[in-house]
């Protein structure tokens, strides 16, 4: 890693607007601006304005687009309709059982170029983009696929809450507005917003309604000001890595380095969707890393993923030790005060024996053991969206 | 503020109290740089302790950080509400904020101390 971060269009404006900066996977990004919990809160009654662009944003384009895709990735992407997005794991068959996971990845099919010519969008972690960037360009094929790295010369701001889309709408036209409004979850659109061509989807990482917006870089500090200035009087809070942590642990959503890792078993994990060993007409599709996930499938994995909930308000952190009458029986992955219910969770690696929900578990924090009990997840869900 | 108040590296503060005693709790500057305070331990009574031995710890959402002894010496009182509201710490960490009661070993130690010039100007830099 690279001793200066890099800095995304809108670190200066985290830097004079309070931000407590840090090093995060290379990137210099705002931890919290003022209260963790307060940002966290305001996303779940209003809207939280983050700044995503350390996350990598990769374009692939091209006659064979679609087809180099399909051959690579474990989710069907032959079969996507413009707009719409996909969550997928991107593996290489590299490691002792043939399979190694580089990243969990969204691809999201763009609309065609006027020649028809298909253009997807992948958006990687940004602790993984390197090895991903080099994996996939290692796979090109000779013709066929364009594929370039866009994550410097663009911006990704993440707009979440139940008055996330509302306000930016309001800084769109009205055709914009609508089709912004009206997509569903997991689709996406062009569309000019506070003045700028922007690339908008139905997604996020907080467990609540919301949208992502990819602007040209020189344009994100325009648009992100509009965005703040418009949700201001709503209850926006610009928000920090500290709050996005809580609220995808909140919303039971796993992390690459955390609940996913290189040799995870994607169905232990609750990642099985993520996974299509065949395709649409039920004939095994060909990706790397197949005849180990195909394996995976058929022999479950000891542990799984479960989500367990304190009556204390301390958290258990990743490594912690889970243990049931003494005996260990698994690991913390990640765990924090659920600032929405007023308690700690974790997400955790557990024995299947002892991961049926009310299970009781004690997790071992800084050596103490504290009571904790199987819960469902997520932790938290949001009220039925509007309609 | 306690003109004799001093103050450790680590951000605890320390205020001598009539009979030997001093009072021990944490800078302003440390709450602030903390914030989101979840969960706070606090040592046994009687336990006697060195200079710079951890006597708790103290949580936010984001981090779990130990608390220090400024001086060796006896706890002798802990502030048993404070765990069950932290938010006193905020609002005043150098009165009712208090985490323990200490008996010094040695009240010279807190010579040793920084005062709040030099506190203020170590938290500046």
């Amino acid at each position: 890693m690279s001793s200066t971060p890099l800095r995304t269009p809108l670190a200066t404006w985290h830097e004079t607007h309070g931000g407590r900066m840090v090093d995060f996977a290379g990137w210099w990004m705002p931890v919290q601006y003022a209260s963790i919990v307060d940002e966290h809160l305001a996303t779940r009654q209003a809207i939280g304005l983050f700044d995503v662009s350390h996350m990598g944003r990769l374009t692939v384009e091209g006659p064979a687009s679609l087809a180099w895709l399909e051959s690579l990735l474990t989710r069907r992407v032959a079969n996507l309709a413009v707009g719409q997005a996909r969550y997928t794991l991107v593996t290489s068959d590299e490691g002792p059982d043939g399979l190694t996971i580089l990243d969990d990845a969204l691809v999201t099919r763009e609309a065609d170029a006027p020649d028809g010519t298909p253009r997807l969008a992948m958006v990687v972690n940004a602790s993984n983009r390197d090895r991903v960037v080099a994996w996939l360009r290692s796979q090109l094929p000779a013709v066929g696929v364009s594929f370039a790295d866009r994550t410097a010369e663009t911006a990704m701001i993440a707009v979440q809450g139940p008055l996330a889309v509302a306000t930016v709408c309001v800084l769109c036209g009205d055709d914009d507005a609508g089709r912004i409004s009206g997509l569903g979850t997991y689709r996406a659109t062009r569309a000019v917003v506070a003045g700028q061509p922007a690339a908008v989807s139905r997604t996020g990482y907080t467990g609540e309604d919301g949208v992502e917006v990819v602007v040209a870089a020189d344009a994100a500090e325009a648009v992100w000001q509009a965005i703040h200035d418009a949700g201001r009087p709503r209850g926006l809070k610009p928000c920090g890595l500290g709050a996005r942590d809580t609220l995808r642990l909140e919303a039971g959503m796993p992390l690459y380095g955390h609940e996913l890792v290189a040799d995870s078993d994607p169905f232990a994990i609750g990642l099985g969707l993520a996974v299509n060993l065949d395709d649409a007409a039920a004939r095994p599709r060909r990706f790397p890393g197949r005849d180990a996930l195909a394996a995976m499938k058929r022999s479950p994995a000891p542990r799984v993923r479960v989500g367990l909930a304190f009556d204390s308000r301390r958290a258990a952190r990743e490594g912690s030790p889970v243990v049931a009458v003494g005996l260990p029986v698994g690991t913390v992955t990640s765990g924090s005060l659920a600032p929405s219910l007023g308690h700690a969770v974790a997400m955790a690696l557990v024995d299947r024996a002892v991961a049926a929900a009310d299970t009781p578990l004690d997790v071992l924090i800084r050596e103490a053991a504290q009571p904790a009990k199987v819960v469902p997840l997520p932790f938290f869900k949001r009220r039925a969206p509007r309609t | 503020m306690a003109a004799d108040m001093k103050f450790a590296k680590t951000h605890e503060w320390i205020r001598p109290e009539a009979g030997g005693l001093a009072t021990v709790g944490i800078s302003a500057y440390a709450v602030e740089a903390l914030t989101d305070l979840v969960f706070m331990q606090l040592p046994a009574v009687g336990r006697k302790v060195k200079a710079g031995e951890s006597i708790g710890e103290i949580e936010s959402v984001k981090a779990v950080s130990d608390m220090y002894a400024p001086v060796s010496g006896e706890i002798v009182e802990v502030n048993t509400a404070l765990p069950g509201q932290l938010e006193t710490l905020g609002k005043d960490p150098y009165g009712a904020g208090w985490i323990v009661r200490i008996r010094p070993d040695d009240q010279a130690e807190m010579g040793t101390l920084l005062d709040q010039a030099a506190y203020d100007a170590l938290v500046k830099s």
